[in-house]
């Protein structure tokens, strides 16, 4: 459990010397608790306090790295149960899989799709960053081969898994070097999966059913020397998933319960209906799973899971924002056009989207609005004629729209005139959602 | 194992929608939402009593720039608002959403009398409760709620929307007609809490409020939807009796305006078909923001409700 600043203070030594840059040993025990400032940074802390400030101070949900090189991902570390008590910290990772039953260029196939699983929202790319190949043939050989083809087409993080030792062996010895996730060992094979996982510095999946086995399991193979543990506790059941999920959470972050102290892997198979898994793995995503498993592969049901994700991880403390500033969209010349925006990022993009798509250059100018929307921003007077006007003024504009005529979003219609009037410019009332905007640049603009 | 179970005081209020003959009105069913003693479905530690519920959104006239999958499921009754209910109610709507936008002064500014026409030919149509929804133009809301309400009286349903600004006529009409009411904030958990306090000083119930706190879409401002209302929800069962409402989400209405949810094949063709995007979009937004608490949900197509559906199904079972 996270310590408080009254905890960190009792081992301190009390002397408010100062030489940590707080002015007492408490206000400096506060800094640390807000993680504000590190331990270090008081020389006078004697090695016993740090040893149990270390101890205390360990994430309660351990931080399990998947993969190797630019094709990693990180998960758990996380600190709290709900998103605005903080902000979630590590994405869950999204796996897609792959059988090794397939044929050999099906398994290729396969795999080419899911490097294709990659989307731009909000100038950020959001992907597929994991594959599930699946050991359905129960043959180490097959298994093997099908995991050769999978690493060597995609740069993603790989799962293997499979519960037979000799199969994840085989596997290890053509992606050893990728660092996989082995999944996984249960209560018969954890002590030759362990050893496969230490010998090679791989994360482990332990799975069994219900918290208390899961419980029995992790303690065993960290007792083998494995550290790095994603857990699965094969729920039967999204009501039943649910709450596994929620506890192992709580007993992690409530009562600092290490046995349970690893991010969690869920798995969801279609069974013929294509919507159903995706429902379950977002409702997963949001409460507390570390992995998402699923056979879905289509750009249609990966899209709106990746933006759950997306959206489930932005932190709450700070909107995405974009640079205020010109933006050139395409290579305008003096008589391109001038639109004005927020530097929200939803806004930006959504208006960037637009411009691209009506194929006229244009010139963008963000306006520094602390990163809210349009509305948003004008009503809480961040984007009125005063700041639009500054920003025109700071940014130049006149530089890249000689022609002295400026369009604003349809939704701040009634600034036109008191803009007009502040700016000397011709001030033109833009449509009100951005989807108009192609259409009107097109008419207007397109000379 | 130690107990991880939360104590949580307060239990979101119960709310039943509709009247049916005994009751006073004409419905075949009544609608119950509310009742939970703890997050979704989390019934190892308290009481989920209803799955929430799903009213499908119809407006009193035909809509204009409605993507292609919708078109396919309405097209050919949407001219007809009673047409257009009967088909929601085939598709699984266990109560309708009758939009009022054909009153909006840029929209077709139609008359309180032709609105009340619209709910009194849904009402007749259909045997679900409703869900009757203003234009949002403060005015025209205050001239045509007063009259729809009247029209739709002793059928107890959900009229909107109160909001800080503009609650009082709504609320009067509410009371006087024996219907229930929902209060409108803008992501904003304190504005919330006043638009209860502001209705329920008027002689209001707040056993018969819902809370709408705005909806953002999936990939469209859902991160702000979800954490209020969580935050709403954990406040309400913590027992801050202004904030433990049923909550409504207008999903289907956000989720549509969305570039992936209603973007051509033609003009993006690596994102797959439309007429499975589109719908998967509304539904993933709707099972999301119920691991939020939503106990109404305003959806729009046919494949996203039954998705949905078959999610909760799961959950209840
Ligand atoms: C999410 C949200 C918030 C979030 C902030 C999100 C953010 N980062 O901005 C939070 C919860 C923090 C918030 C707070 C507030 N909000 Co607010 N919020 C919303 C909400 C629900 C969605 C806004 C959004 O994200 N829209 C999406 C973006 C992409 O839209 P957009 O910026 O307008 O851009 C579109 C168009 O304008 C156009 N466009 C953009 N730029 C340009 C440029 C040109 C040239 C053209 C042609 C077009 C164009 O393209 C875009 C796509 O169509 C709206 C209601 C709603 N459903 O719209 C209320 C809303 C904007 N909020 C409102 C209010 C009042 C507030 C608060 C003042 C409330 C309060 N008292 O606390 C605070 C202010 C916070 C502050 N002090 O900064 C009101 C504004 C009312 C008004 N008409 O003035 C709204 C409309 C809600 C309402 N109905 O009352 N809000
Ligand atoms: S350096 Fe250490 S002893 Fe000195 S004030 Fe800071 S915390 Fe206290």
């Amino acid at each position: 459990m996270a310590l408080t600043g009254l905890d960190i203070y009792k081992l301190l030594p009390k002397t408010n010397c100062g030489e940590c840059k707080s002015p007492t040993c408490l206000a400096f025990a506060m800094r640390v608790a807000q993680k504000q400032a590190s331990i270090d940074q008081c020389p006078h802390v004697s090695a016993e306090s740090k040893e149990k400030l270390g101890a205390a101070s360990a994430p309660p949900i351990q931080l399990v790295t998947i993969g190797a090189g630019d094709f990693k991902i990180a998960i758990g570390n996380e600190t709290v149960l709900f998103r605005h008590e903080e902000t979630f910290h590590h994405p869950a990772g999204i796996a897609v899989t792959v059988s090794d039953k397939l044929s050999e260029a099906e398994i290729g196939a396969r795999a080419d799709k899911i490097v294709h699983l990659i989307f731009e929202r909000v100038g950020m790319k959001i992907a597929v960053d994991m594959a599930c190949i699946m050991n359905d043939s129960g043959d180490p050989a097959k298994f093997a081969a099908a995991v050769k083809i999978v690493a060597q087409k995609a740069p993603v993080a790989l799962i293997l898994a499979s519960d037979n030792p000799d199969s994840l062996k085989a596997a290890l010895e053509v992606c050893a070097d990728r660092r996989p996730l082995l999944c996984g060992a249960n209560a018969s094979n954890y002590q030759a999966v362990a050893a496969l996982a230490k010998e090679k510095n791989c994360p482990v999946v332990a799975r069994a059913k219900g918290l208390e086995a899961l419980t029995d399991l992790t303690q065993k193979i960290t007792a083998a020397g494995v550290k790095e543990i994603v857990l699965e506790s094969g729920a039967e059941g999204v009501r039943q998933t649910l709450e596994d999920l929620t506890k192992a959470r709580r007993y992690a972050l409530r009562k600092s319960f290490r046995p349970l102290g690893y991010p969690m892997l869920t798995c969801m198979m279609g069974d013929g209906d294509s919507f159903l898994p995706v429902l379950k793995a977002a409702a997963y995503i949001a409460k507390y799973a570390g992995i998402v498993v699923t056979d879905a592969i289509e750009p249609w049901q990966l899209m709106p899971l990746l933006t759950v994700r997306q959206n489930i991880y932005t932190d709450p403390r700070k909107p995405l924002q974009v640079e205020p500033g010109v933006h050139k969209i395409g290579e305008p010349g003096s008589k391109a056009p001038l639109l004005i925006t927020t530097n929200f990022s939803l806004t930006y993009y959504t208006v960037e989207g637009e411009v691209e798509g009506s194929k006229v250059a244009s010139n963008i100018l963000v306006v520094d609005t602390e990163g809210t929307s349009v509305l948003t921003a004008w009503a809480a007077e961040k984007f009125t004629t005063d700041q639009i006007a500054a920003a025109m003024n700071k940014y130049e504009v006149e530089a890249v729209a000689s022609h002295k005529k400026v369009i604003i979003p349809g939704l701040i219609a009634v600034e036109s005139g008191k803009l007009q009037e502040e700016s000397g410019w011709e001030v033109i009332v833009g449509p009100k959602e951005a989807s108009g905007i192609p259409s009107y640049l097109k008419a207007n603009w397109g000379g | 194992m130690e107990s991880v179970v939360e104590k949580w005081t307060t239990k979101v209020n119960t709310i039943t929608l509709g009247a049916t003959k005994q009751m006073g009105g004409t419905r075949e069913k009544t609608v119950t939402v509310g009742g939970s003693s703890t997050l979704p479905y989390l019934n190892f530690e308290g009481a989920w009593p209803n799955p929430p519920a799903i009213a499908i959104e119809m407006w009193d006239r035909e809509p204009d720039g409605w993507p292609e999958p919708l078109a396919d499921a309405y097209a050919d009754v949407w001219k007809d608002p009673a047409k257009w209910a009967k088909r929601a109610v085939e598709y699984g709507a266990e109560m309708l959403c009758v939009t009022l936008k054909g009153t909006h002064p840029d929209f077709g500014n139609r008359s309180p009398d032709e609105a009340a026409g619209v709910v009194k030919d849904v009402l007749k149509a259909v045997g679900v409760p409703l869900i009757i929804w203003g234009s949002g133009d403060f005015n025209k809301d205050n001239d045509v709620m007063p009259r729809v309400s009247e029209a739709a009286k002793g059928e107890n349903c959900l009229l909107g929307t109160a909001v800080e600004k503009n609650y009082k006529t709504l609320t009067a009409s509410c009371l006087a007609d024996g219907h229930k009411i929902i209060g409108e904030s803008p992501l904003d958990i304190n504005i919330a809490k006043q638009v209860n306090i502001l209705i329920s000083e008027m002689g209001f119930k707040l056993e018969d409020i819902v809370i709408f706190p705005a909806t953002g879409a999936l990939g469209y401002g859902m991160e702000y939807s979800y954490s209020i209302m969580e935050r709403g929800r954990t406040a309400g069962l913590s027992g801050d009796r202004m904030l433990a409402q049923p909550v409504i989400c207008t999903v289907g209405q956000e989720s549509w305006r969305v570039k992936e949810a209603r973007g051509s094949e033609k003009d993006f063709p690596t994102w797959g078909d439309l007429k499975k995007r589109g719908p998967l979009w509304e539904a993933t937004c709707a099972a999301t923001l119920m691991q939020a608490g939503g106990e109404i949900v305003v959806m729009r197509h046919p494949d996203a409700v039954k998705s949905f559906k078959s999610l909760l199904r799961e959950f209840t079972a």
